[in-house]
């Protein structure tokens, strides 16, 4: 084993799990960031994603309102303005190589859902 | 060998049409080593003549492009526009265009392709005298079109009926003058051209065959008055000459060439003109004493030529001339010998005078082989027909079983009775082999093949034959074709549809768990959404159906570039107190909103922020208006015009109607967007006819028009039924809209379902006026259910403290969106360009309110 640089992330405490949609989107704002949340139902299973809220393309902060869902095996944001798809978990985007969205580490605990710091 | 003792050959294309163009993307993929310059004598590169009119109904030069510049820069390709060549220098092996550029070649291509051969009548070379061949041909006919009532097509074959069409859209009065006794004379038999010519004149297209022109001189009501041989004269404000083509063979003529008889450039099977150094492709090219003025051939003649150059396999062997089209919405198809002129030629004819339906069948003496076919009114068998005749395969005992109305028996050729070398696209001679072999190596949809064999993207006239190929070849290796809606469901949204129906689902959860897989998408979701909402209509926002909505539905208003919304309160039939005026104007002073009268009767309220909704409505429905629907799949608006209460022409109260049809419908929630209008009169103030729901008053009642568009593609409605009282209005449109609702693909609107139905506008009346299918009250009982469970989303929103939660835009928060800012403009407000908003200058960002 090796040593490794022991990196602490700041986890920020931003809203209550009932603040949140399931489904969909809800929009928080984090030390003058705005983070787009959703809480993604699958298979059984509840996950958590946090991307930022603009919207690249058509440059506007709206991404929060997209339909959410899955593409080629990816969790998915749509753009609410021009439809390009965002997968959740990377901020990716699957249309266009030039533009992509920052993605957040989410964390729920005790019922608080909480953002890591950048 | 060292490269530089070896030169790199020049070739030299004179013509940048579709035939020059394909040659060059041809030799490019042969990928032999040519230097290449093209000589394009237009201002442009290729486009596509074939669907030139296509430019009346919205395309543009940019959209019938069929390269660029950069593309031919990236071949290594030198292109020069507005290069007219003057002369050919076939010792010194040199051509010169107009401007005095010369450029050597070691071998020349003419692909110069045909002009529009203009009767050489007194008087033909006025100013509103036009012919049909580019797209600045199609620009003065636009011009001159608009400053005329009446216009007049001189020749009746297939390009002057494509081009008496395109009159006829820009709203003339619209002739064709023919000088044979028949129309499409090349391509039809006498009866043929005479079935035809009723069809066309029932259009509103007056056909007059066997008229000789003489001159054209000044009119007496119109611009020119055209005086034929017989006495008879046509008054008319523009004459658009289509009497056929002439091959551009001037070049070829002043540099001893050979040349036809009657024009065109002489090639053999290479596609090689009398000098070895020449080649001649396409309609500017004469092959065994015939031009062919189609595509396809050319393109034939491209690949030859091609091939002769790179020293591989491959000769110009003659090429099929058969045709199918719609003309003006007519069916007309022609396959190989139509008037049955080889020696022992056998025809069956079919007639069936009362639906308008013609067609003829030309075998062999011994009756074992297709040569030739006329069908006039329906060309379902045409795809059949043609394969029998392309590819020799024998014929069944009865042959005539072939164009009889299908008793069932008719011996279906499908995709598997043809061999691998049957030719499937002509445009691109892609063959069934080749489609099979793009499918072994890997594509497996219609998409994939036709980018990788080109297969139906020509002239379009084998898609559906390639669709059959690649479905049936696909469901042979257990591939299921899918007609999914998205990759979520197997469904198309009519067997959804039925699945909610039957299966009485009610949540998209149930509907996913049962029939889908994934999480769906924003394709899957708001069209069940839709569809829940046509058979349940429960209130959009519910929580289950929530997360399904496109934001525009979430949110009940229309989503802004800036991410703010619109606010359209509905007023029914365009009809508003001076108190609601007023309430309207103090809702949007005070949340400072822009305001403008929209399109469709009424006022549109900008720059709401999402967390401003709730309260602007709340003041909105307290002084009684309701949700206008301007974000939804549903009814938007029922345009009226002011009827008989005050217009002095008016026969019937036109408000009144259209207020209560609004009523009546507001809740509909449908494939795509659904609109009315109602004149009070014959005048038509309402645009009725450009609804997708259109209705005229008349002394005794209200004609009802279905299936208008305006929009990106507009369309008339078509006249459904006339003389209807109130009652039998209601019901027919009931009818008509629910089975809509009912079978439309999802974004489709009336006008495109109504162009899909098969059996079009009869089959429309039959269900819904002789109730056919038997339906009727049920789909009367389903939009009854609809109108009798409205209510106003936004009231209901305003109610639910649990829907307006939705409406922040930070959960965490009640700061605003410090993107969206405004500035003034006109004393009202208008987003900020990033510019502005960057400077900070004048930038207001929106108080909180
Ligand atoms: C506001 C308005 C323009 C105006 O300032 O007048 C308008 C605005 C929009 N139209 Fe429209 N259309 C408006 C009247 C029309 C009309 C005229 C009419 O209704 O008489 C037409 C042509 C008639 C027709 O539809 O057949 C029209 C044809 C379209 C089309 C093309 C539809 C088609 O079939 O080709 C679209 C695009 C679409 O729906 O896919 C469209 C789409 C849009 C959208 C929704 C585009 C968008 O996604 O943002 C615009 C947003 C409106 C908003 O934010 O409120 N709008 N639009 C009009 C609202 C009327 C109303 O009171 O509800
Ligand atoms: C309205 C319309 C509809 C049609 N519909 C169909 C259809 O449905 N199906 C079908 O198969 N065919 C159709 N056609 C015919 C089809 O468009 C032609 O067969 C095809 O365009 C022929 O291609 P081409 O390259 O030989 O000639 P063109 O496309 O005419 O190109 C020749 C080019 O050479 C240029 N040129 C001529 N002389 C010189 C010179 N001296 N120097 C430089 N440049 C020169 C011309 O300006 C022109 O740009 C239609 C044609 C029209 C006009
Ligand atoms: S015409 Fe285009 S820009 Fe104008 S309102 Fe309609 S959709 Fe918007
Ligand atoms: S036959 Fe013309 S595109 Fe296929």
């Amino acid at each position: 084993m090796q040593a490794q640089a022991e990196v602490v992330t700041t986890w920020n405490d931003v809203c209550h799990t009932d603040d949140l949609v399931t489904n969909s989107g809800v929009c928080v704002l984090l030390e003058g960031k705005q983070i787009a949340l959703f809480k993604i139902h699958i298979e059984g299973n509840t996950q958590y994603f946090g991307v930022s809220n603009w919207d690249p393309v058509g440059q506007a902060n709206v991404l929060y309102r997209g339909i959410v869902g899955t593409l080629q095996g990816n969790i998915v944001v749509a753009s609410p303005l021009y439809k390009e798809h965002y997968v959740l978990a990377t901020g990716k985007c699957l249309e266009r190589d030039d533009v992509g969205i920052q993605s957040y580490e989410i964390r729920v605990e005790q019922n608080r859902v909480l953002v890591a710091s950048l | 060998m060292t490269l530089s003792s070896q030169q790199q050959q020049r070739i030299v294309i004179i013509g940048n049409g579709m035939v020059g163009h394909h040659f060059v993307e041809q030799l490019i993929n042969s990928k032999a080593d040519y230097h290449i310059t093209v000589l394009s004598g237009e201002g442009r590169l290729a486009y596509d003549r074939v669907y030139l009119s296509s430019y009346f109904t919205g395309k543009t030069a940019a959209d019938l492009a069929l390269t660029d510049e950069k593309t031919y820069q990236q071949w290594g390709v030198n292109a020069v526009t507005g290069a007219w060549v003057t002369n050919i220098d076939r010792t010194h092996q040199v051509v010169t265009t107009k401007d005095g550029t010369s450029y050597p070649y070691d071998k020349l291509v003419l692909a110069t392709g045909s002009y529009p051969f203009v009767p050489p009548i007194p008087g033909n070379e006025q100013e509103h005298c036009l012919v049909y061949r580019t797209i600045e041909d199609l620009e003065s006919i636009s011009a001159s079109a608009a400053q005329s009532k009446i216009g007049v097509v001189v020749g009746g074959g297939l390009l002057g009926l494509e081009a008496a069409n395109a009159l006829k859209s820009a709203g003339l009065e619209t002739h064709v003058v023919e000088f044979a006794p028949q129309l499409m004379a090349v391509q039809l038999d006498a009866m043929g051209g005479a079935l035809l010519k009723d069809k066309i004149e029932a259009l509103g297209v007056q056909v007059h065959t066997q008229k000789a022109t003489e001159v054209i001189e000044a009119g007496e009501q119109c611009r020119y008055r055209m005086k034929f041989s017989d006495g008879s004269h046509l008054e008319t404000d523009m004459v658009l000459f289509s009497a056929g083509i002439r091959p551009s063979d001037q070049l070829a003529r002043e540099f001893d060439l050979v040349v036809g008889e009657r024009g065109g450039i002489v090639i053999d099977n290479q596609c090689i003109t009398s000098d070895p150094n020449v080649y001649a492709i396409g309609e500017c090219a004469l092959w065994e004493n015939r031009i062919y003025g189609l595509v396809a051939p050319g393109y034939a003649m491209a690949r030859a030529a091609v091939a002769s150059l790179t020293n591989s396999e491959g000769e110009f062997a003659g090429a099929d001339m058969s045709t199918k089209l719609k003309l003006m919405g007519v069916e007309v198809g022609s396959i190989g010998d139509a008037h049955g002129k080889t020696p022992g030629a056998l025809v069956y004819t079919y007639h069936d005078q009362p639906a308008g339906v013609y067609k003829k069948l030309v075998v062999d003496e011994t009756k074992t082989q297709v040569i030739g076919a006329v069908l006039i009114g329906d060309t379902s068998d045409y795809d059949t027909l043609l394969q029998y005749a392309l590819n020799n395969i024998a014929l069944p005992d009865a042959p005539e079983a072939l164009i009889l109305p299908s008793s069932g028996e008719k011996p279906l050729l499908g995709a598997d009775a043809l061999g691998d070398s049957a030719t499937i696209c002509s445009c691109h001679n892609v063959s069934k082999g080749d489609i099979v072999e793009a499918i072994e190596s890997g594509s497996c949809s219609l998409g994939d093949i036709k980018s990788c064999t080109k297969a139906s993207t020509g002239c379009g006239g084998c898609s559906a034959l390639l669709k059959n190929v690649v479905d049936a070849e696909l469901e042979k290796r257990g591939v299921e074709v899918s007609k999914a809606i998205c990759e979520h469901f197997n469904h198309t949204r009519q067997e959804l549809y039925h699945l909610i129906q039957v299966e009485n689902i009610e949540t998209f959860d149930e509907l996913l768990e049962k029939h889908g897989k994934g999480l769906g998408c924003e394709i899957c979701k708001p069209a069940a959404a839709s569809i829940f909402a046509s058979v349940w209509n429960d209130y959009i926002l519910r929580q289950a159906h929530q997360p399904l909505q496109d934001t525009n539905d979430t949110y009940l208003g229309n989503m802004q570039k800036d991410g703010t919304y619109s606010v359209v309160p509905r007023v029914a039939g365009g009809e508003i107190t001076p108190d609601k005026l007023i309430l309207l104007g103090e809702v949007a002073k005070e949340y400072n909103l822009y305001t403008k009268i929209t399109g469709g009767q009424r006022v549109d309220l900008f720059g709401a922020r999402v967390e401003q909704l709730p309260a602007i409505w709340q003041k909105l429905v307290a002084g009684g208006f309701e949700t206008g629907h301007a974000y939804a799949k549903s009814l938007r608006t029922v345009k009226s015009c002011v009827g008989s209460t005050w217009c002095r022409f008016g026969v019937q109260d036109s408000v009144g109607q259209a207020i209560d049809l609004e009523n009546r419908y507001k809740g509909l929630r449908a494939p795509h967007k659904i609109k009315f209008g109602v004149s009070g009169c014959t005048r038509e103030c309402a645009e009725a006819q450009g609804k997708d729901i259109g209705i005229i008053a008349t002394e005794n009642g209200w004609n009802l028009y279905v299936c208008g568009n305006g929009g990106m593609k507009p369309r008339h409605a078509d006249l459904f039924a006339t003389d209807l009282d109130d009652a039998t209005l209601v019901k027919y449109i009931d009818r008509v809209l629910m089975f809509y609702t009912k079978t439309a693909d999802r974004l489709q609107r009336t006008s495109v379902w109504m162009e899909n139905l098969e059996g079009g506008l009869d089959y429309l009346k039959s269900v819904v006026i002789d109730d056919s299918l038997g339906i009727c009250d049920d789909l009367e009982a389903q939009m009854q259910h609809i109108t009798d469970s409205y209510q106003c989303e936004w009231k209901t929103t305003i109610e639910s403290p649990e829907a307006l939660k939705r409406f922040r835009q930070f959960v965490n928060s009640d700061e605003t969106d410090s993107n969206i800012q405004f500035v003034t403009e006109r004393d009202q407000i208008r987003p900020a360009t990033s510019a502005e908003k960057y400077a900070g200058q004048q930038a207001i960002p929106v108080d909180i309110i």
